[in-house]
Parts: C-alpha cells; sequence; structure tokens
C-alpha cells in the first residue's frame, strides 16, 4: 500500500486487524486438519482433487508394504502429497485466523446488561429487559454509564458516547435527536447525559453483529472474479487429468508399464495447486487488509469492485479542501499603506472566533503583527442585517464584511469605487475566493482574500489516481465560478458544482451508463441513494444510520478520503490473485522436464536427454517435484496475505513487471528450487 | 538451408497476410451488410435466396436460434451428402461407375466435408464420382467454410454490441459470405489455374504410352474448381489422392505458390474482418501478429529440422543426405516445410509433400501446430474465433495483474465466458488423447497401424489431431477405412467443431448482453509488443502443456532414436 499523505493510519486498525501470534498459529493448524474433510473442499476442486490422489497413494503404498515390497518412494509421495493439501488447508485458515481473533475482541464488547424499555412515556416509567427481546420501533433510554444495547435512532435528548468498541478511536462524539448524528450503534456507550433511542434493527442483525459476522468471514461468498477463476483451475485440472490418464494408455504402447503412484504424482504436480491452495486466502486477506484501515466491506464483491472503479466522486470539503476559507493575502485599496491594510484586517477580527477570523490572524502573525485585544474595546459580533462585524477601540470603529456592505458604509456605490479596488475584487471572484472588504471609519481599506484552500499534496494524488486509470470527479454546493478554480488548481478531471443529492445520483448513473464503475462517500441520509447507486458506496461511521446500511463499506475513521486507499486495497487483491496464478501455471514447464524423462528413461533411455536439470535418479527427480509442488505453496503464504505491492503506474509497465516476475520468474524458479531439492534429498540418502 | 529458401518461407507466409488485409475489410463490409461493388449483380440472387427459403435476414437471432440455424444447417447438409455418397452408384456423371460407398465411410466422408475437415480415409480418384465430388463435396467445401466465417461475424457483432440481445441472422451470414466472397474468388482462381494448367474435365482418365513404351492409364477430373475452394475454404481434401504433391493439381512452382498463398488468405481476411465488424482493428492487428510469429517460427523449425543431414543417410555415405522422402523435388525443402506449416496451422489439411516422411522434429511441429487449436490463422472465421477466446483466456489470467477483474474489447470476461472458453478448449485434448488412447486400448485398434514404435504412436496421435482440429492432413501408415476409425475419427471431427462452435456461440450470447465498457490507462492494454508476447506464450505454454506427454513418446522420443541409431552405427 502507498503512503497517504493526507490520509489516516486506521486508529483502531491493529485492534480490528488481529495479529500473528502463536496462538493464531497453533489454531490455522488444528483447521488445517479440520478442513481435510473433503465436505469442506468442495469448492476448491484443485485441493479436492490432490486430497483424492493423496488418498489413492496411502492405498498404494499400503498395499506395497503388505506385500513386501520396498514402499519408502510411495509413502514418500503419499506424505507429501497429504503435506500438499494441509499447507493449502493452511494457508486459508491462517487468512481466516486473523480475521476470527478480531472478531472475538469485538464479541467480547457485546452488552449483556439489561436495556431500559420505556412502557409509559408521561410518567417515564422503565421496565429492564434483555437486549435481545427488543422489538423494532420501541423506546429505550440510555443514560450516562449505559451501553446502547442495540442499533437505534435517537429521538429525543443528546448525549456524548464512546464508540471505541466500533472504531477504536477512545474521544467521544456528540449524537443528538434529528440530523445526520442521531444514529447510534449498539455496543458504544454514552458517557455523559442521556437519550431516548428508537430501536432500528433487530438483535442479532445490529452493525456490530454484521461487523463480526464479516470480520470473521462467516458468510463469506466467493466473488465473481474468484468463481471465473475457479473455473479456470477446474477446466485445467480436467485438462491435465485427460492428459494424465490417457498417458497410460500412450505407456503401454511404447512397452512401458506406469505405476499409478508416480502418474497421481505427476497430476497433483501439473494441477494448478499454488493458487488453488492460496486462492481464498487472498480473498480473505484482502478484506483483512481494508480492516486494517479501519474500512468495513460488507462483502468481497465490494472489494473487488474497488478495484475496478473508473470514477471517483469526491466531496470537496474535508477531501479536497480543508473545508474552511482561509485568508490568503490582503490588498490596500488605493493610496493606503500595506502594513496599515494588514494592521486593519487584524482589528476588525480581534474578536472574531470564525475559522475566517481566526485564519486572518494567524495570516497576520506570521507577518510578525502583534495581534492582542487592546483594552477598553467593543467587539461587534456579525449580524446578518448589516453583515458587517469588526471592533470600536481608541475612539476608531474597524469593520469587515461583504463588499456592497462595506462600500455602502463608506458611502459609495458599486460604480464611484476606486476601479483598481473593483479589479481587485474581481480577480479573487473569479480565482473562485470570497473577497472581504475592510474599513476604518467611513474609509475603504482593502480587500482580504479568502480563499479555499486546497490540501497540500491532493494534485499529485489526482495524478497518481489518473495514472491508475481513475478519473476524479469533485462535488461541491459552490457556483461553477468557484467549483473551477479549485478544480483547476486541485488538477481533477471533472466537477459537479451546486450539487444537490439528485445531481450527484443522476451523475452516477450517467457514468454507469458509459461503462464505468463509480465510487463515492457520503455520510448523510440524503446521500443514501446514491452511496446505493454507487458500485462501492462508503459511508462514514458517524454518518446518518440511513446512509449506512446504504453504502457497502463503512470507513469506521470517517475519513473521505479513505476511499482512494479502497481502491488500491481492491486492486491489490486482483493483482494477487493474478500473480499466483500465472506463477502456478508457469511452473508446470520445469515439473514436465522433471517427471516425464524420469517416467520413460528405463524403457526409452534416449529421453534422458529432456533430463536438462540433471537430476540425480527418477525416483529423486519425481518426489523434489511432489516436494517443490508443496513446498511452493508455504513459502507464498506471506505473499498470499500481505499482496502484491501496487504502483500506481500505467496498466502497461505494471503488466510487463508483474510478467517478468510472476511469469518468468514462475517458468525459472522451479527449475531451481526442483534442482536444489534433489541435491538436498540425494545429500541425504532419501532418494 | 539456404537464403532462397527462407525468402521463399517469407514471401508465401507474408502475401498471403498482405492478401488478407484488403480482402478482410471486403468481409467486414460483406458481414455488416454493407454495400459492395458486387451487389448489382449478386443483390437480386441473395434476394431470390431469401425469397426462396422465407428467410428475413434483417432479423437478429439470439445465441441461441443461430446456433440452432447453424446446427439445422449442418444436419441437413449431413444427411444430403451422407445419402448422395451411399447412392452414389445410381447418380449420374459417373463415368468410372463407382458403386455407392460403405456406411462408415459415408459416415466419415460426410462428417468430414460438413465439418470443414475434409479427412479422406479413401482415394479420391478410385472411390468418388465426378458428380459426389461436385455436387457433394465441393458443396460442402462452400458452406462449411462459409459456417465457420459464420461464428466469427457473430463473435465480432457481440464484442461491438452494447446491451444487446442478438447476434446476427445466420442465414444472411451464410448466403452473404458464400455469395460475395467464396463464389467469386474461387471461380477468379480456378480460371487463373485452368490457365496455367491444372486439369479440368469430366473424362475418367486418359490412356498412354510413356516413353518406355509402357501404356498407362491416369485419372483426370474436374479438379481447378475444386481446387481453388479447397484451399480458399481452408477445405483441403484434394480430387486426387496425394492432394497437391499431383502434377494434374499443382503441376508448376507459380500454381503452387498460388495455392500456398490461398490456403492462409481467407483465414487472415477473417482476423481483419473480425477486427472490422468489432470496432476493434488494432486489437486484432495484435493477434494476427501473434498469429504470424507462430505460423512463422513453425515453418522456420520444420525448414531447419528438413535441411539437417539426415543421421541414417549420413551414415550411409550418402553425398547429400538430405531426406527427401515424401518431399515433392518440384518444389523442394523450403516449399515443403512452408506448405506443411501453413497446412497445418490453418485448419487446411492439403499436402505438396507427405508428413509421414518428415523428419521425427518437422513431423512433430506440424502435428503441434494443429494442436495450438488451428488459430494460425486456422478456418475461415473459426480460426479468430478461438484466437479471440485465447485473447480472452490470456487477458483473463494476467490482466489481473494490473488490479482489474479482466476485460477485452471493452466486456467483462466472467465465470460464463470462461466456462464456456474452457469447454471449447478442453474438448480438443479430450477427443485428439482420449480417441488416440482408446485406439491403443481398443482390439484391433491398432491392427490399421503400418508402422511400430514411436512412429506408429505418431500416426496415431496426428489422425485424431487432425480430426479434432478439422484439418484433415495425415501422416499416412494408417490404413484408415475400416469401421473403428472412420466411426472415431468421424466423432472427433463432430467434437472439434461442434463442441467449439457452441461454446464461442454461447460466449458471444453472453458479451452481446453486456455493457460495452470504456477503455481507460488502467486498462489492460491488447496491443502492442507486450500483450502479443503474452499471448504468444500463453498459446504455446497451454498447447504444449496438454500434449507434451505424449509428443514425448512420439516425434520427441524418435527424434532422439534416429540420433542414437546413428550413433551406435
Amino acid at each position: 500500500m502507498s503512503t497517504m499523505e493526507f490520509g489516516t493510519e486506521g486508529k483502531g486498525g491493529a485492534r480490528l486487524a488481529g495479529g500473528l501470534n502463536v496462538a493464531t498459529l497453533a489454531r490455522a493448524l488444528g483447521d488445517a486438519f479440520v478442513k481435510l474433510d473433503p465436505r469442506k473442499l468442495f469448492g476448491n476442486p484443485v485441493i479436492l482433487a490432490t486430497e483424492l490422489v493423496a488418498v489413492l497413494a496411502t492405498i498404494s503404498a499400503a498395499i506395497a508394504i503388505g506385500s513386501g515390497a520396498n514402499g519408502a518412494f510411495a509413502v514418500a509421495i503419499a506424505l507429501w502429497l497429504w503435506a500438499t493439501v494441509l499447507f493449502a488447508n493452511f494457508a486459508e485458515s491462517i487468512a481466516e485466523g486473523r480475521g476470527k481473533a478480531a472478531a472475538d475482541s469485538l464479541r467480547a464488547t457485546r452488552t449483556t446488561t439489561k436495556a431500559k424499555l420505556i412502557v409509559d412515556e408521561k410518567q417515564g416509567l422503565v421496565v429492564p429487559t434483555p437486549a435481545h427481546e427488543l422489538g423494532l420501533g420501541q423506546v429505550i433510554l440510555v443514560e450516562a454509564g449505559d451501553v446502547i444495547p442495540v442499533d437505534g435512532e435517537i429521538i429525543e435528548g443528546v448525549a456524548s458516547v464512546n464508540e471505541a468498541a466500533i472504531t477504536g478511536e477512545s474521544a467521544p462524539v456528540i449524537r443528538e435527536s434529528g440530523g445526520d448524528r442521531s444514529a447510534v450503534t449498539g455496543g458504544t456507550t454514552v458517557v455523559s447525559d442521556w437519550i431516548k433511542v428508537c430501536v432500528t434493527s433487530r438483535p442479532g442483525s445490529t452493525f456490530l453483529d454484521r461487523m463480526i459476522a464479516m470480520v470473521e468471514g462467516a458468510d463469506r461468498r466467493k466473488t465473481p472474479n474468484e468463481i471465473a477463476l475457479a473455473v479456470l483451475l477446474a477446466g485445467l485440472t480436467l485438462i491435465f487429468l485427460i492428459a494424465v490418464v490417457t498417458l497410460l494408455a500412450f505407456a503401454a504402447y511404447s512397452g512401458i508399464a506406469l505405476d499409478p503412484v508416480v502418474l497421481g504424482a505427476l497430476f497433483v504436480c501439473l494441477i494448478p495447486t499454488t493458487i488453488g491452495g492460496l486462492l481464498s486466502a487472498v480473498g480473505i486477506a484482502g478484506m483483512d487488509r481494508l480492516l486494517k484501515v479501519n474500512v468495513l466491506a460488507t462483502s468481497g464483491r465490494a472489494v473487488e469492485a474497488a478495484g475496478d472503479v473508473d470514477t471517483l466522486l469526491l466531496d470537496k470539503t474535508g477531501t479536497i479542501t480543508f473545508g474552511n476559507r482561509m485568508a490568503t493575502e490582503v490588498i490596500p485599496a488605493p493610496g493606503i499603506r500595506e502594513d496599515l491594510a494588514l494592521r486593519a484586517a487584524v482589528m476588525t477580527s480581534l474578536g472574531d472566533e470564525t475559522p475566517e477570523g481566526r485564519s486572518i490572524i494567524e495570516l497576520a502573525r506570521n507577518k510578525g503583527f502583534i495581534t492582542e485585544v487592546p483594552a477598553d474595546s467593543v467587539i461587534i459580533p456579525f449580524s446578518a442585517s448589516t453583515r458587517l462585524s469588526g471592533i470600536d477601540t481608541e475612539g476608531k470603529s474597524w469593520r469587515k464584511g461583504a463588499v456592497d456592505a462595506i462600500l455602502k458604509l463608506t458611502g459609495k456605490t458599486d460604480t464611484d469605487a476606486p476601479a483598481q479596488f473593483r479589479q481587485v475584487v474581481d480577480r479573487i471572484a473569479r480565482s473562485g475566493g470570497t473577497p472581504l472588504a475592510i474599513a476604518e471609519g467611513k474609509t475603504l481599506i482593502g480587500v482580504i482574500h479568502l480563499k479555499d484552500v486546497v490540501k497540500p499534496g491532493v494534485a499529485a494524488r489526482f495524478a497518481d489516481l489518473r495514472k491508475m486509470g481513475l478519473r476524479t470527479v469533485m462535488i461541491t454546493g459552490d457556483n461553477p465560478v468557484t467549483a473551477a478554480a479549485i478544480a483547476a488548481e486541485a488538477g481533477v478531471d471533472d466537477f459537479l458544482a451546486e450539487a444537490t443529492p439528485e445531481d450527484k445520483l443522476r451523475l452516477i448513473r450517467e457514468e454507469q451508463g458509459k461503462g464505468r464503475l463509480v465510487a463515492m462517500c457520503g455520510d448523510g441520509a440524503n446521500d443514501a441513494p446514491a452511496l446505493a447507486q454507487a458500485d462501492v458506496g462508503v459511508a462514514m461511521q458517524t454518518g446518518a444510520q440511513a446512509a449506512r446500511e446504504a453504502g457497502n463499506m463503512v470507513d469506521l475513521d470517517s475519513d473521505p478520503t479513505k476511499v482512494i486507499e479502497i481502491v488500491e486495497v481492491g486492486k491489490q487483491m486482483l493483482i494477487t490473485r493474478g500473480a499466483l496464478t500465472t506463477f502456478s501455471i508457469a511452473n508446470d514447464v520445469a515439473k514436465y522436464f522433471a517427471i516425464i524423462p524420469a517416467l520413460f528413461v528405463v524403457v526409452l533411455p534416449q529421453l534422458q536427454a529432456l533430463n536438462v536439470m540433471g537430476l540425480t535418479s527418477p525416483e529423486s527427480a519425481i518426489l523434489s517435484a511432489v516436494i517443490f509442488n508443496a513446498l511452493i505453496i508455504v513459502t507464498l503464504i506471506p505473499l498470499a496475505l500481505r499482496g502484491v505491492k501496487y504502483r500506481a503506474v500505467g496498466a502497461g509497465a505494471l503488466l510487463s513487471r508483474n510478467l517478468l516476475i510472476y511469469g518468468l520468474g514462475g517458468l525459472v524458479a522451479p527449475f531451481i528450487g526442483i534442482k536444489i531439492i534433489d541435491v538436498a534429498i540425494t545429500a541425504l540418502g532419501l532418494a | 538451408m539456404n537464403w532462397q529458401g527462407w525468402a521463399e518461407i517469407a514471401l508465401t507466409l507474408g502475401l498471403a497476410l498482405a492478401l488478407g488485409w484488403p480482402l478482410g475489410i471486403f468481409m467486414s463490409r460483406v458481414w455488416n451488410k454493407e454495400s459492395t461493388w458486387l451487389d448489382p449483380v449478386l443483390k437480386p440472387v441473395e434476394r431470390g435466396f431469401y425469397a426462396l427459403a422465407g428467410i428475413d435476414p434483417n432479423k437478429s437471432q439470439g445465441w441461441l436460434g443461430y446456433g440452432a440455424s447453424l446446427i439445422a444447417f449442418n444436419l441437413f447438409g449431413f444427411v444430403l451428402l451422407y445419402a448422395m455418397l451411399r447412392l452414389q452408384g445410381i447418380l449420374p456423371f459417373n463415368p468410372q461407375g463407382f458403386a455407392g460407398v460403405s456406411p462408415d465411410l459415408a459416415f466419415n466422408t460426410a462428417v468430414s466435408f460438413v465439418t470443414n475437415t475434409n479427412w479422406q480415409s479413401y482415394g479420391g480418384e478410385t472411390t468418388m464420382s465426378h458428380f459426389t465430388q461436385m455436387v457433394g463435396l465441393t458443396t460442402q467445401n462452400f458452406v462449411s467454410a462459409a459456417t465457420g466465417a459464420a461464428i466469427a461475424a457473430a463473435l465480432a457483432r457481440a464484442f461491438a454490441g452494447n446491451r444487446e440481445s442478438g447476434i446476427g441472422n445466420f442465414w444472411a451470414d451464410l448466403v452473404r459470405t458464400t455469395l460475395y466472397v467464396l463464389l467469386p474468388l474461387s471461380i477468379v482462381l480456378a480460371v487463373a489455374l485452368i490457365g496455367m494448367g491444372v486439369v479440368q474435365n469430366f473424362a475418367a482418365s486418359v490412356s498412354v504410352t510413356t516413353l518406355d513404351g509402357a501404356s498407362q492409364t491416369i485419372s483426370v477430373a474436374p479438379t481447378a474448381s475444386q481446387l481453388a475452394i479447397k484451399q480458399l475454404g481452408i477445405n483441403g481434401g484434394g480430387i486426387f489422392n496425394v492432394n497437391s504433391a499431383h502434377p494434374f493439381e499443382n503441376p508448376s512452382p507459380l500454381t503452387n505458390l498460388i495455392t500456398a498463398i490461398a490456403i492462409n488468405t481467407l483465414g487472415w481476411a477473417a482476423f481483419f474482418a473480425f477486427g472490422r465488424s468489432a470496432f476493434a482493428r488494432k486489437e486484432i492487428r495484435a493477434l494476427a501478429t501473434a498469429g504470424i510469429l507462430i505460423l512463422a517460427a513453425g515453418a522456420g523449425v520444420i525448414y531447419v529440422a528438413e535441411a539437417q543431414p539426415a543421421p541414417a543417410l549420413v551414415a550411409a555415405g550418402i553425398e547429400n543426405p538430405i531426406n527427401m522422402e515424401g518431399k515433392e523435388t518440384r518444389f523442394g525443402l523450403a516449399s515443403t516445410a512452408a506448405w506443411a506449416a501453413q497446412t497445418t496451422g490453418a485448419s487446411n489439411g492439403s499436402v505438396n509433400g507427405m508428413h509421414g516422411s518428415l523428419m521425427p522434429l518437422g513431423g512433430g511441429m506440424s502435428m503441434l501446430l494443429m494442436m495450438l487449436g488451428e488459430i494460425l490463422p486456422g478456418g475461415i472465421g473459426s480460426g479468430i474465433a478461438i484466437m479471440v477466446v485465447m485473447a480472452v483466456l490470456s487477458v483473463f489470467v494476467a490482466g489481473l495483474m494490473v488490479g482489474r477483474t479482466p476485460d477485452y474489447l471493452g466486456k467483462k470476461i466472467e465465470a460464463r465466458e470462461i466456462q464456456f472458453a474452457m469447454v471449447a478448449l478442453l474438448v480438443v485434448p479430450l477427443s485428439t488423447l482420449g480417441f488416440s488412447a482408446l485406439t491403443v486400448v481398443w482390439p484391433d485398434g491398432l491392427a490399421s497401424l503400418f508402422n511400430p514404435g514411436a512412429h506408429g504412436l505418431s500416426e496415431l496421435l496426428y489422425a485424431f489431431t487432425s480430426a479434432t482440429a478439422n484439418n484433415g492432413s495425415a501422416f499416412g501408415g494408417i490404413s484408415a477405412n475400416v469401421p473403428w476409425w472412420n466411426t472415431t475419427l468421424g466423432l472427433a471431427m463432430l467434437l472439434g467443431r461442434f463442441i467449439p462452435i457452441v461454446a464461442v456461440l454461447a460466449i458471444a450470447g453472453s458479451m452481446v448482453a453486456k455493457p460495452k465498457l470504456a477503455p481507460s490507462t488502467g486498462t489492460l492494454p491488447t496491443t502492442g509488443a507486450l500483450f502479443i508476447g503474452l499471448l504468444v506464450g500463453v498459446i504455446i505454454i497451454l498447447g504444449a502443456l496438454q500434449y507434451f506427454p505424449a509428443l514425448a513418446l512420439g516425434p520427441i522420443v524418435e527424434h532422439f532414436q534416429v540420433l542414437e541409431a546413428v550413433s551406435a552405427n
């Protein structure tokens, strides 16, 4: 994962992602044996086929020993075939294990205390009721210190709520009735005050329950791409079955009686056991990586779709800009000295506690001004009627406000204001900023340039996204002029100005109509339709209940920039899948060169020429190939869990790089690996 | 080996590809029902066909309807041809008085020509009447080729479409391809070939007195007319048993060059037609490049293998120890190598030399070229269709490595497409290896095999590879006109033809309904050297992986045995 310049490291990430420790490893090892049950392998034809061959090899070895023959070779092959199955199972259970550990810690936060069910509104009569008996629409009272038992909507009251159980963030947040902050989540704790909550989810299907199920992978279904890949792998398995079974006849024709154990070994070496064994681990690890950045996906399908996203809808505020307009310069009116203008700007803002006001003080402080509030001064707060604010002190009155309001104050009109002043005001407006005029008494002093400041690094980030093939569209309520200016500065590909929720929905449908996949994030109840329509809808945990239910992901940190990381996680998962498949198939070439000469060389000594690796004996060659085939699964488990690194370069560069590593590497690696194993088992006298 | 040889190979392969370009544009116009300069003459004929059959050519069919029409038409063609073969004795234009053919040979031959394979378990000039050749076999040479083209036309429409349901009208594709492409070209080529000395008459034979005074009866036939479509339609079944090695069928180096080019031209044309009709010219150029690279490499390997001194001849102390058994001395090594690659890379199957007499590696390569799926360029349309399936599979595996679920030509590749792609792929080794293995274990299955050992296995494998791949060429060494071989080879041809066709149509049906995605810089590039390299790798590795064990016991071990036998002396 590439570093986020303005993103967040998941606060609760470490908690949710679970750790790799001795206990999880031990549990995974145990699970690997449980998964030997063929019914559990039914969804994985490659490994199921491997297990069947292992059973046959075991029977064959037993018969050989029973008939007094030297069964050492058959036993060794059978053991390594079983190891292949176990390694594949182990890969899956270790991936699941990390989720299980996280689920356990979540489960511990589920409340067992009784809810206070309000039975009589007027008298405030409350009956303690077990949480699992609560019905939809019932109203409960939650007071300071209580754990909220189920998901619900606040219908009365304000409270600060500690949501650490869900988000990992320990600072409490305010939840109140009405608006977009009225949703509360079961498992969180009221820290102060009280609220009345209307139950909106049935026990067992609360957000926390869903979260546990997701983390644990209990209702994990194969994603569309995973299904397609499984079909391909099953097809390849069948092709190799045909190749190996018919080989019996061809060998018989050539006067060679093939040992079924050896034929089984050839079959297992050829079928794509590497990717077959690691496929589900890759999928689970993808979900797990999302958890690490504190994002919950409702399905693996959503993670996969994230990799495919073409268009990213980003809210301007909070994602692209800091969200507050900030003063960037003070321009004096004609005939006014620059330092005087700046001083006037400071004076008008001394009592101004709005972010804009503070940004003016900040600007002045950076230029070395002293910004103490003078004694016996009267602060004039902003009023909607005058549209002015300022300060009266030392017999002078300082005011700032909308340009027309200040002009009126100074007794001028739009036309007889100084031309230079008017030009400055125009320039600021055109650039998407807000001009704020300043006056001292009846004298026009100058203009403050307030600007929506784009976060640093955003433009570079969007350039990266463009290289990945993603189009960014900025969504803002600003007018088109302001929006265009900010869009140009941030380097987005397009923008939607004066956007209403309906506009968003329409834009998403348009993009999808052009065959593009759309991702967006949102938190308001009015975002819900757009979140549901988008292919990847990321709802903020702090957002409205409707939004959280409409999206297919929830960001526990409520950070709108997270959607970029989500796309990267999706891509990483797909790349890992492709890389392991390519590697697995490319491996077969070397295995042929190990096994084919070994099979036939006794009767057709000429085929020794194909033994390009110079393997010691037919037995050592076959055993080496089988051992390599098993060990490569274990070797690649860390890669499957960690994922292949995604780089924001064009698709062509990415493909050539990964083809080189996993395609060419997959061709070459087994030649080396099998040779090394052959040397080792020869030295140990094992074959 | 000499530079003239390499130049000849390059010229033959290159001209076929180059001619395919303009012909492909024309073919695409025919598929798209755009106007052509032949309209004034052919449009009324075309309309007449539709009126006669009561068909609305503008009614686009779903894949099931399209497939059902295709199967029905081919079934009808099979029954008709089967009946004609059985009743040959009482039908006209039979100067030699040939009787009706046996049931198993009739089954084999009818399947063979309906499936565009043209495997011949018989010797043409000693079995088939002029009527059978011209009315039965030649008709199928046209319509089986058009059937293949129809698949490509339908698949191209599927990739061009955006959330649609129809993939075109089979009857229109069949009629238009036959009428506007195959018929005019065949007429022109046939007339040209007659001018160059290819025989065309209705006599049974001519009796001549040879130079040393003996009298000889030489069969003649309406050759040129069948030769033209035999090559252009990528059919391959000759009038004469020795096919294009016969001086009446291939009298001069010029006819050799022209007929060699004709083997591949319309196969490549179907590539370019697909590219134009699917709005994917650049992408299909990449597929054609991959195809010509593998084909050229194959021709090169055969040429090099044949130009090596044959160890046995060296050991015998022969002055020029090049293996010329089975090669036409009139045409030489390079021409045999080019033809062998072209005829096996396309599913043609005509020969100008005997493949069974090639050196083990040369023969093995001609077998491998068929095993790669008949996509170099394969039959008209059937070649590009399977090549697109190979591209889909390549994109599916490697495409994931750019971090997107894969799409090809703007269409997402999902489980359904992979399922049918695997069906199309799977049936080939199932039939090739399955029937070969069955023949080994079947009582008396090997009785028809003349040669023992590795060469015998090669003959066996080659026969079923050729049948399944709808190629039709043979390694010889088998008396195939017996019930077991006629039946199994017939079944192999049917499986190898219609299972992939149905699978491709199913893919078309699923693709046409999908939204056409807009490409972005994050989309896997399916043009350019990288993708071509990837595709070549996938085709070779996939083909090699399926057949390497069997090939190891056939041509590969034979190669080492040939070397060893000599060094042991």
